[in-house]
Order: C-alpha cells, then sequence, then structure tokens
C-alpha cells in the first residue's frame, strides 16, 4: 500500500520538531543564563581595569599566601583521599563483610551533610569548649584556625569523589582477574599493582581530578574551621571573599577568576577522560 | 600428580554447596565435572585450587595435604570461564604473568621468559600474536591465551571452568578435539567442568557426575550412558523415558498389566519401581496377543535419520509421555496406536 506519511517514518522515540527545538532551546538558555553568564561575568571584571591591575592583584603577599596555602591542603587531601578512597571502594566491591551497607552510606555522608555541618563538627571535636581542646593546648598542639583544621575538614568534604568513583567499576570487573593473578602465584599486593590498579586507573584519574577540583574550592568548612587569619588561614575561596567584602573587586575576581580557570582545565581534562575512559569500558566489557 | 578430595563439605553462609564429596583424580587423566547448574561441580574445582576454603574435609596433592595451602603455594593451573585475561596487557605479558611475579631468586632471566612464551605460543598454535592485546582476539585464541598462561607456571594440575561455555558450537567443536591432543602431548592431570553431556563424554577419560552437591555416579563414558547407577544420571545423561511401575514376582507391570518385562535376576523381586529405557533401546511389537507398553502418538518428528514418536500410554484421564525411536517406515501417525517393549532397561526401586 502506498500510504506513505512522514509521521510514519520517524523513529518512535523522537518527538516533533516543535517539541524537540523548544526542549533544546530551553536547555540552552537556562545554561547561558546560570552558567555561562556568571562565568564570563568572573572574567570581566577581573580584567576590567586591564591586565596590569589584574596581575597586580598577584603581587600581594596575602593573596599569593593564599594560593599557597590552597595548593598545599590540595596536596595533603587529595592523595590521603585516593588511598582512602581506592582502600574503601576495594572493601566494598570485593569482600562480603557485615556492615557493608553502612560502611557504603557512611562514605556518601559529606554528600549529605552541609559543608558548615562538616566543620561545625570538627570546631566541636577540636574546639576550646570540647574534651580535646584543653588536652591539645596543653600541648602545644593547633588544629582549630590553623592549616591542620583546615586539612581535616578538606579531606572530610572531599572524602567520596574517589570512592564513589571507583565502588561501581570495581563491582562490575568482579573478582576474576585478581583471581587469576593470586593462581598464577602473584602476592596480594603484586595483584593489586600489576591487575587492579592498571583496570581502574581512568576511574581512579577521574575521581582524583574531581576530589583535587572540590580541595581547592571548598569554601563552607573551610570558612568555619580558618579562623580568617591574613596570609596565615585563608585559601584562596575565602580570600575572594574578603577581598570582596573590602570592595577591592578587581583583586577579588582576579583571584576568583583562577579558581574558574581551574574549573575549566578540570572539566576539559574530565571531557577528554571519558572519551578514553569510555573506549577503554567498552574494551573492558568485551570480554 | 595424583588428587584426591576426601569428605568435602563446603557451606555459602550455611547453605551447604557441597555435602561429604570424595574422589580421587588419577595422574594424568582427564576428568570431567558434570552437572546441572548449581550442582556443586564449579566449587568442587574452585577447592581443588584453593580458591575457595573447605568447611569440612581435606584436599591432597600426591602425598601432600594441601587443604591448607594458599592458592598460590598449590601451583595450580586455572583457566576461568571468561578467561581473566589481563586486558592492559599483550598477550605475551599475560601469558610471562606467573614468571615475571615470582621472587627474584626464583625468577627465570628475561630471555629465558621470552623463549618460554613463544615456545608455549607455539604450543597452543598462536605464534605471531605476542604484541595483540586481548580484545584483539577472538574467543577462542583468548581461551588458549588463557590455557597458555596457565601452562606457563608448569602446574601440578590443571583445572578448567566451562571451558568451551563462552564459544559459538563449531569453534567448540574444534577446541574440544584440540584440548583432547593438547592433554594427550602434555600429560597434564586435568579436571574440567562442564554442563554440556556431549562435552563430557566425548572428551574425559573420566566422567563425574554431580547433582545438588553429590557424586551421582564416576565413571567412563560408557559407564554413565551405559550403566547408570541412578535415577538421576539415567535421565541427566542422554534421552530416557521413565515409566512408574510395580514389580509383581519378578514381572513388571504397568498399571496393573503385563508388559512383557522381566526384573532381572538380582534384582527388585517385589513392589514399587521406575523403569527407565533410552528411546532407541525399544521394539515395536506387532503381536496383538503379546503383552508390551501400548500409546497413542501425540507427535512425531523426524530427527536425522530416525523418527521419534511422543507416545501417551497413561491414556485420556491420567497421561503419561514416553518418547520413543520408531522405523522410519513405520505407521505413527498422530492418533494412532503402538505397542513395544523396552529391550534394555533399567529398574530403580522407588
Amino acid at each position: 500500500m502506498a500510504h506513505k506519511s512522514s509521521r510514519r517514518l520517524r523513529s518512535p522515540t523522537t518527538e516533533a520538531p516543535a517539541a524537540r527545538y523548544t526542549l533544546m532551546a530551553l536547555a540552552f538558555l537556562f545554561l547561558t543564563l546560570f552558567l555561562l553568564l556568571p562565568l564570563v561575568a568572573v572574567f570581566i571584571e577581573a580584567f576590567r581595569k586591564g591586565t596590569a591591575e589584574f596581575l597586580a592583584a598577584f603581587g600581594d603577599p596575602d593573596t599569593l599566601a593564599a594560593i599557597r596555602l590552597t595548593l598545599l591542603v590540595a596536596v595533603i587531601a587529595v592523595p590521603l583521599n585516593l588511598v582512602f578512597g581506592v582502600a574503601a571502594a576495594w572493601a566494598i566491591a570485593k569482600f562480603e563483610f557485615k556492615g557493608k551497607a553502612f560502611l557504603t552510606t557512611l562514605i556518601d555522608l559529606p554528600f549529605s551533610v552541609s559543608p558548615v555541618i562538616s566543620g561545625l563538627v570538627y570546631v566541636l571535636l577540636f574546639g576550646a569548649g570540647s574534651v580535646l581542646g584543653p588536652w591539645l593546648k596543653s600541648h602545644g598542639i593547633e588544629i582549630l584556625f590553623a592549616v591542620p583544621g583546615i586539612v581535616l575538614a578538606t579531606i572530610f568534604v572531599t572524602f567520596p569523589f574517589v570512592a564513589r568513583e571507583l565502588i561501581p567499576l570495581m563491582q562490575e570487573q568482579g573478582t576474576g582477574d585478581e583471581e587469576a593473578a593470586l593462581s598464577l602465584g602473584a602476592s596480594g599486593w603484586q595483584t593489586f599493582w600489576y591487575v587492579t590498579l592498571p583496570n581502574i586507573k581512568w576511574g581512579l584519574l577521574y575521581g582524583v581530578l574531581l576530589c583535587n577540583a572540590r580541595a581547592m574550592g571548598e569554601f563552607g568548612a573551610v570558612s568555619v574551621v580558618s579562623g580568617h587569619i591574613r596570609g596565615l588561614t585563608n585559601t584562596m575561596p575565602l580570600h575572594v571573599e574578603i577581598l570582596y567584602n573590602e570592595y577591592n573587586f578587581v583583586a577579588a575576581f582576579a583571584v576568583a577568576s583562577l579558581l574558574a580557570a581551574l574549573a575549566l582545565v578540570t572539566l576539559i581534562v574530565k571531557t577528554a577522560l571519558e572519551l578514553h575512559y569510555g573506549a577503554e569500558i567498552a574494551a573492558g566489557r568485551k570480554h | 600428580m595424583d588428587v584426591s578430595v576426601k569428605n568435602l563439605r563446603k557451606e555459602f553462609d550455611r547453605y551447604p554447596a557441597l555435602h561429604d564429596v570424595s574422589l580421587d583424580i588419577r595422574s594424568g587423566e582427564l576428568i570431567a565435572l558434570l552437572g546441572p547448574s548449581g550442582s556443586g561441580k564449579t566449587t568442587l574445582l574452585r577447592l581443588i585450587a584453593g580458591l575457595e576454603q573447605p568447611t569440612l574435609g581435606s584436599i591432597h596433592f600426591g602425598d601432600e595435604d594441601a587443604s591448607h595451602k594458599t592458592v598460590q603455594e598449590r601451583n595450580i593451573g586455572f583457566v576461568f570461564q571468561h578467561y581473566a585475561l589481563f586486558r592492559h596487557m599483550t598477550v605475551a605479558d599475560n601469558i610471562a604473568f606467573g614468571l615475571t611475579v615470582r621472587p627474584r631468586g626464583e625468577r627465570p632471566p628475561k630471555a629465558e621468559i621470552r623463549r618460554r612464551v613463544s615456545e608455549l605460543l607455539e604450543m597452543v598454535q598462536l605464534s605471531g600474536l605476542e604484541k595483540r592485546y586481548p580484545n584483539q582476539l577472538s574467543g577462542g585464541q583468548r581461551q588458549r591465551v588463557a590455557l597458555a598462561r596457565a601452562m606457563a607456571i608448569e602446574p601440578r594440575v590443571l583445572l578448567l571452568d566451562e571451558p568451551f561455555g563462552a564459544l559459538d558450537a563449531k569453534v567448540r567443536k574444534e577446541l574440544r578435539r584440540w584440548l583432547r591432543e593438547f592433554h594427550d602431548r602434555t600429560g597434564h592431570t586435568t579436571v574440567f567442568v562442564t554442563h554440556d553431556q556431549e562435552e563430557a563424554l566425548e572428551l574425559a577419560d573420566r566422567v563425574v557426575v554431580m547433582s545438588q552437591g553429590k557424586i551421582e555416579q564416576v565413571g567412563s563414558s560408557d559407564d554413565v550412558y551405559d550403566r547408570p547407577n541412578s535415577p538421576f544420571v539415567f535421565s541427566f545423561i542422554g534421552d530416557s523415558a521413565s515409566v512408574p511401575v510395580s514389580i509383581v514376582d519378578g514381572s513388571v507391570r504397568f498399571r496393573g498389566d503385563e508388559i512383557g518385562v522381566a526384573a532381572p535376576e538380582g534384582d527388585i523381586v517385589s513392589g514399587e519401581a521406575t523403569l527407565f529405557f533410552r528411546p532407541q533401546d525399544v521394539a515395536v511389537v506387532t503381536d496383538p496377543s503379546a503383552p508390551a507398553l501400548e500409546g497413542r502418538v501425540v507427535t512425531s518428528r523426524r530427527l536425522a535419520g530416525t523418527r521419534i514418536a511422543d507416545l501417551d500410554i497413561g491414556g485420556a484421564d491420567d497421561p503419561l509421555h514416553v518418547e520413543i525411536e520408531v522405523p522410519l517406515d513405520a505407521q505413527a501417525a498422530n492418533g494412532t496406536s503402538i505397542r513395544f517393549r523396552p529391550l534394555r532397561f533399567k529398574l530403580f526401586a522407588k
């Protein structure tokens, strides 16, 4: 029967062109308004008074101290969370034990709790009024309003990234490869190093990248435990706030643009990884 | 290397996967663990390998009690169902893995490892594929790489879990024959798990038939096919029909009527029993006065060189279907009646 119409040829899951374009336009409009414009604004504000002023902002010793502190915190927090994350993911994906569901929930805790609360927890734990406070003080150990507190709060907030990335990946890969390595005489450590780690490397890198972005950008939790001592306990996000409150807009946005650039680089590397990592996963699934 | 398993029991979360299993595997033997899924065959293989620890019982390699040895110490070659090749390593690195992870003192020099790898590749007929990655190989090639990798450590026993399970029918048949030749050449004690009876019967020196965590029968292909020792083995291996019968003074009766079959001497003299026979082991009875089983043809189908008739021997009120082979030229139209008598059969008391 010659009863053809364009309606019939359309794939069953595709909507009418009008509906498609409306949805796409809405999505683009929303993204532009709420994500792209603010990002562009940050850079415009940073360069409002020219490149010289922009660069001058980085001559300030307090700004440099903030950048150094942020890097230091990331350098400590990210490797620790890499190790903790791999250990937790390994335990959850490859072993059966009591309290596994509890551990899985616990890993997600930093995501479900407000960062401010995460910071307050440390104030309650180590503050002057706490049980540990006087003891720490008498031994001359400073945690709160010092670098250790900032590191602890950052570790807490960024803990889930690596673990969450690895758990589904390791669960899907199962224990077959590890069993094969063990049956060939490899020790547990060799098995991890030569078999497990190469199998999860892309997922791991992806998790570390997200963990790092958050570690450098964290505001809430760090703000509570930092004490905002200029040149000592101010990280980049905290420093941006201080500069902004002092009406030093160019400097504030200059530092902010650095954080924004970090976010952009993370995004680009993440996309590149996804392309690579996607192919890798597909290859892994073939056998 | 002889392997003997003594009174092995394995429980997973208190659910027993193996009950009191004992088995002696002779040196150089090719043995199949055959059973439906959930029969405990893979569990038994993994226990021998040391990938699982038994709840009770012991495993001996030769005279040595291996029960408390780790999988690394047992020095076994294990080929996994999905091969578990290391996807980020080349074929050569996969095969060399067992040698390269050895402690420095025992590790062969690099040139020696390379020589061993090319020797093994030649043995599994994959020379020239050293640099390939597992995802660049076909299923049959992966299977052989997995085997070469397991052989590299010069294992005392070779254990294969569903070695042909993931391959298509044609490759499976080729590899089956190839594995048999490979075994005859290397002479390794080999145990493989399969749910495919054809594979087990064709390939193995001895077949271990398992069901529900127990060994039902151990024997050659002829033993388990021609002389099954339990109703399970009779119905699991090959096609068969089973008929509930009663025996009176050595004469077998179906629903009270004699069927022209006598219980063999020394077998059951009287009582309830189940009569098992294979579709091809029957004779059609033409004499209407001779005792026989009688059934109405429900369907019949041509199967290669034979004709199989599905008969209802119970009648409309209480149907009981059996399949028998009938001559190609036999009248086997639907609804017609056929009288037959099993020539070779086995009776199992209820």
